[in-house]
């Protein structure tokens, strides 16, 4: 239990050791689901044409809030699902196009419980776990607009939020 | 009321790390306090200005903007989240 479910840091992470470290401790462990989130080269928002290649990523934080909200999260996730193990690692500062951003791994007895909270994971923490990202193009710096999709997919777990539109984030179970 | 006012992302680049307050008439809500550090500077004015997307914590926890903010509080204002 020494290392925290939750790291934010500016190095990179190494997959196959995240993984290993969910089941080798926990022999009734069956099914790791894990997802990485990658920094694409092109900003998938700003029309074709419009807005240059990202040459470089800049991603902030809320030291503090940004871990405890995460946490919240996992906990969260034990609740809904039959889950024995979850973590989260998020980098921040400078990166480039092809690194990776975030992992979301989750180890459960059978693989659709790790898969499902693998997911509302995610969906949780593109809505609500403070990071902003700011894109850097030759055209100049940009912070990344939210997105209402994000919105939406949490809302597919009963979780209402309005991050990316609407007048203040309003939380919980609808 | 004395509170700690904090900024991110574009509303950090737009006014600062942080601002401590003194003397915030109370009680107040997250858009009322928004509305007083509005009327602060033109840089606030616009940073932070109605219509505007500005989300907010209140002692790292988020909070719409009918919460009321406790003294001492530390107060976040930041543009909605981007991670993932």
């Amino acid at each position: 239990m020494g290392t925290p479910r939750v790291r934010i840091q500016t190095a990179p992470f190494d997959l196959g050791a995240e993984v290993r470290a969910l089941h080798e401790a926990d022999l009734g462990v069956g099914a790791v689901t894990s997802f990485v989130g990658t920094v694409r080269d092109r900003n998938g928002v700003v029309p074709v044409g419009q807005g240059g290649p990202i040459q470089r990523m800049e991603l902030e934080h809320y030291p503090g809030m940004t871990e405890a909200a995460i946490e919240g999260m996992i906990d969260e996730a034990y609740k809904r699902f039959d889950i024995r193990a979850a973590r989260v690692i998020h980098r921040v500062g400078p990166l480039e196009p092809g690194d990776s951003i975030v992992l979301v791994a989750v180890a459960s007895a059978h693989r659709g419980e790790s898969f499902k909270a693998c997911e509302f994971l995610m969906d949780y923490l593109k809505t609500q776990a403070p990071f902003w990202k700011k894109e850097h193009t030759p055209q100049g710096a940009q912070w990344v607009d939210a997105r209402v999709s994000d919105d939406q997919a949490l809302a597919r777990w009963g979780i209402r939020v309005d991050n990316a539109s609407g007048p203040a984030p309003s939380q919980g179970p609808v | 009321m004395n509170l700690t006012v904090r900024y991110f992302a574009s509303l950090r680049e737009a006014l600062g790390d942080q601002q401590q307050l003194t003397g915030v008439p109370g009680p107040i809500t997250v858009a009322g306090l928004r509305r007083h550090l509005a009327a602060g500077t033109p840089a606030h004015a616009e940073a932070l200005r109605e219509g505007r997307a500005v989300r907010c914590a209140i002692n790292q926890v988020m909070a719409a903007d009918d919460a009321m903010v406790p003294d001492g509080a530390e107060v976040a204002f930041f543009p909605p989240v981007t991670g993932g």
